[in-house]
């Protein structure tokens, strides 16, 4: 007589999810092919993408601020395992780019560079998807390469 | 104001890849069983429960504890379900810590655990998002971009993961529970291992585990009626940030320092290295056994990786750092915090068998979560405080 | 033990379907209110916790983003528990209880919009014997419905009595999400949605958040003018299995209100978290509350059901009369689980 080990019994729910209000505004700009954030009213710090609020000070942001597609590199690592969460195959670099106006990096995928040459301080700019394919998600902005420009030095942050 | 609060029964199960031979219940009963046999009492004794594991998503099942209530013979109990990410089995611990301390309860039993083979773990983490990018892939792609800051700050040798890995993995060996075992490990292996989010190397990272960790905490009027050493509770101390804002210094992060300061004022103590005899820490990519160091204050800011190099947090150096193998070894997420808090219990409690810390008689357990934002700490010894 | 109070309730109206904000976006205002409510500046603030539901956002570690509507920096003292914002409330209590903080600020949020909240909570069960069967909420909220009904000699026309009560008294509400006249023929001459239960038995589903602020001692007189002191509170679980349990009563709400101190005097008001009609009187007969005490001023969780919030929002409502002066002495009831496994009562009294 075989005793019963285990059972499968696959779930599956449906979420409808919301953006919110800050990331519509973001993600709308990304179709328009800008890049927007918001300052907060207090530190005056500059989010990128935008998410309402403050973090750090707790207070809603309103205030909308555009910033060019071009930035530093301040850390990154090389991605060589696959996941199914990934829109993108590995081997690649994910960086975090801070953009020239903005106060936090963010995640972005950095191409034409070969790997042993992506460092700290390099300097990058957006590369888009043509304007007709432009939607309001993330992957309108295809990827961020080098600009050719002499490298910065990268500020350490000192969460003060 | 506060009680007195000693652990009084510890109980592991033996971590694996997918512990199939045992239900979620059965899996939790493991450690549960154990850890009341430790402490020497029954399900009477048990005045509360709490709860921890990291996203219910792992396992399928929302709110497990409704469900564990059985198995935990909880009818008529105080029962909470703690869940603050990595960092959960840890402030599970002080949650149950706090209700003695509160002088609410006598005796509480803690519980934390995670059966991820039951769920998909991998899709757990890094479930798609709508409106939310997706280049981040799981916990080694946000912590590398990390580490290789950390490694630009402080100069630290590029090897230096590796012998982290290589210490970890030795100790691993000594401790039954030990999800992961490599009796042949050697630092060749760790270097040639495939590189995962570079800098980090496959036998530079923690498993996922299947496994559970229980622990009993009594007042100080309940300890006397177990049997075994106790393990006092001398300072317990939480700390949350957010993940991201303009400033943040996500390497050596605030949260953890204020969190290591509180505590250590609270517990008396002044100079952490000195005053301690070892310590478990949540290190779940190699590289943040240095970053703990410093953000602990064991080491000067940017020294934390001499600790390693000098062979000072080996198992017989001066301040043995994972001592159990670590969370390299064993990582059944919703359990990891409380193993580290365990097995510091263990080591002044004289039970460390085949690890044990000669003469520990004060130990620190510490737990982190989410993107190094959440801190959950405790300090144990052998005296009553 | 500490004199810990009540100081500040706010809450978000209840919505069908939040589609502008996110929870972020919709609980910050909620937070603030009750912070500036408080009479505490946000960093005097010596503890905070929150309650909430992965499964409900839809995603891992959904907790985590909410922290950015606290605005937490410098590093603050801060826990969560995957429950309603009601047991948060009560590890806060211990928090206060330990004299490690004189004060907290508790939260909860939650969307029940998102997903199909009935199909979502059958994820409670058993995953291996009773899950895989899909049982929804409200299957199991009749089953219940059924063996009260046979055990206890009430009727449906007493089962509708509640819901036309509440939606009425909800009309008072202003973060009520369903509120109206109806009489008790009208409703029962709906059709069953689940027999013996109606449409109108059921609570609706809402999207919502609330914070509380508590204080202790000295502390609470300083800054509230009238606290809402939590004279007891206590919370209790039943076995899971639904044929352990005897359904038609509720013996952990009955054991929790006893060591919570809900009989030693008389009380004026009782919020009640009873998402279903029949567990209105369950808890009822489960407290020994008298007919004439009044259940739900609010509306209860028939008019507004956010889930992982709704037993928080019990608690502020029986608070805010007491901080108002129109009530001296209220209970307040949180449930969990499937059928009302889990129960917390707390007592709130005023005028130490």
């Amino acid at each position: 007589m075989a005793n019963v080990k285990s059972i499968e019994t696959p779930l599956s729910l449906e979420y409808t999810h919301t953006a919110g209000r800050a990331p519509t505004r973001f993600l709308h700009g990304m179709a328009q092919g800008r890049i927007l954030g918001q300052r907060c009213p207090e530190c005056r710090k500059v989010y990128v993408p935008p998410r309402g609020s403050c973090p750090r000070c707790g207070v809603a942001t309103d205030e909308e601020v555009e910033v060019t597609g071009k930035g530093t590199v301040t850390t990154f690592c090389i991605v060589r395992i696959p996941s199914d969460a990934l829109s993108v195959d590995p081997p690649f670099t994910c960086a975090h780019v801070l953009l020239d106006g903005a106060d936090i990096p963010f995640f972005a995928l950095i191409q034409e560079c070969p790997f042993d040459q992506v460092r700290m301080g390099m300097r990058v700019e957006a590369v888009w998807v043509p304007p007709a394919e432009r939607k309001p998600t993330f992957e309108s902005i295809r990827y961020f390469r080098p600009t050719g420009e002499p490298d910065v030095v990268v500020r350490r942050e000192g969460g003060e | 104001m506060s009680q007195r609060c000693a652990v009084v029964g510890i109980g592991q199960t033996k971590h694996d890849t997918m512990r199939v031979d045992v239900s979620l219940n059965g899996l939790v009963r493991e450690a549960v069983d154990r850890a009341m046999a430790d402490a020497d009492v029954g399900w009477r004794d048990i005045d509360a429960i709490v709860v921890g594991k990291a996203p219910d998503m792992f396992e399928g099942t929302m709110m497990p504890e409704l469900y564990l209530a059985d198995a935990l013979a909880a009818g008529g109990k105080p029962v909470l379900r703690v869940h603050t990410a990595g960092s959960v089995g840890g402030s599970t611990g002080i949650v149950a810590a706090s209700l003695i301390k509160a002088g609410v309860h006598e005796r509480v039993l803690v519980v934390t655990y995670e059966k991820q083979s039951e769920g998909n773990a991998m899709w757990a983490l890094t479930v798609r998002m709508p409106f939310q990018q997706a280049i981040v892939a799981g916990a080694g792609g946000y912590f590398a971009p990390l580490i290789r800051a950390y490694i630009a700050r402080s100069g630290a040798p590029a090897d230096t993961g590796i012998r982290v890995a290589l210490k970890d993995r030795q100790n691993g060996l000594r401790n039954p529970h030990s999800h992961l075992a490599f009796p042949d490990i050697s630092y060749e292996m760790i270097a040639d291992s495939p590189m995962l989010w570079d800098p980090i190397r496959y036998l530079e990272t923690c498993p996922s585990s299947d496994g559970a960790c229980a622990v009993v905490l009594a007042s100080e009027t309940a300890a006397r009626r177990s049997p075994g050493p106790a393990a006092w509770i001398h300072a317990t101390a939480m700390r949350s940030e957010p993940t991201m804002f303009a400033g943040r210094d996500d390497v050596n992060p605030r949260a953890g320092r204020d969190c290591a300061a509180e505590l250590y004022r609270r517990a008396g103590i002044t100079d952490p290295r000195r005053d301690l005899d070892c310590a478990e820490v949540y290190v779940p990519f190699s590289w943040y056994e240095p970053m703990w160091m410093e953000n602990l204050g064991f080491a000067p800011e940017g020294q934390g990786w001499r600790m390693t190099q000098d062979g000072v947090t080996a198992l017989d150096g001066d301040f043995p750092v994972n001592a159990s193998g670590g969370v390299l070894s064993s990582n059944p997420i919703g359990a990891s915090g409380l193993i580290r808090f365990a097995e510091a219990a263990l080591q002044v409690r004289g039970k460390a068998g085949a690890y044990q810390v000669d003469g520990a008689r004060k130990a620190m357990g510490h737990a982190y979560g989410g993107g190094s934002q959440f801190f959950a700490m405790w300090i144990v010894g052998s005296e009553k405080p | 033990m500490r004199q810990v109070a009540v100081v500040s309730f706010a809450q978000s109206r209840s919505v069908r379907r939040e589609t502008d904000l996110n929870e972020v976006e919709m609980l910050m205002p909620v937070v603030q209110e009750a912070v500036a409510r408080s009479g505490l500046q946000k960093r005097e603030i010596g503890f905070t916790v929150s309650g909430s539901s992965d499964y409900l956002a839809g995603g891992p570690f959904s907790f985590v983003g909410a922290l950015d509507a606290v605005g937490a920096w410098p590093p603050i003292v801060e826990s969560h528990v995957e429950m309603d914002g009601a047991f948060a409330l009560y590890e806060a209590w211990v928090k206060l209880q330990t004299g490690e903080a004189d004060s907290a600020l508790v939260y909860a949020f939650g969307k029940s919009s998102l997903g199909d909240v009935a199909e979502i909570v059958t994820l409670q069960l058993d995953p291996y014997y009773v899950a895989p069967l899909w049982p929804d909420a409200v299957s199991l909220a009749a089953l219940q419905a059924r063996a009260f009904l046979e055990a206890s000699g009430k009727t449906e026309r007493d089962l509708a009595a509640v819901a036309v009560r509440s939606r009425r008294d909800a009309r008072k509400n202003p973060m009520a999400q369903l509120s109206g006249e109806r009489s008790v023929e009208d409703v029962l001459a709906e059709p069953y949605l689940v027999a013996p239960l109606r449409r109108h038995d059921c609570p609706p589903i809402s999207d919502g958040a609330a914070a509380i602020v508590l204080a202790a001692d000295d502390v609470a007189r300083r800054v509230c003018r009238r606290p809402a002191w939590i004279g007891g509170i206590d919370h209790r679980m039943e076995p899971h299995a639904l044929g352990l349990r005897d359904l038609a009563r509720s013996r952990s709400t009955a054991e929790a209100g006893e060591r919570a101190g809900v009989g030693r005097a008389a009380v004026d008001l009782a919020e009640l978290h009873a998402p279903f009609t029949h567990q209105e009187l369950i808890l009822r007969d489960a407290l020994r509350l008298d007919d004439h005490v009044p259940v739900n001023p609010s509306g209860g969780a028939l008019a507004a059901n956010p889930l992982m919030v709704a037993g928080l929002i019990r608690i502020g409502e029986a608070a805010r009369r007491i901080m108002d002066g129109d009530a001296k002495r209220a209970v307040a009831h949180a449930t969990s689980g499937p059928c009302l496994q889990q129960n917390l009562v707390c007592v709130l009294e005023g005028g130490r």
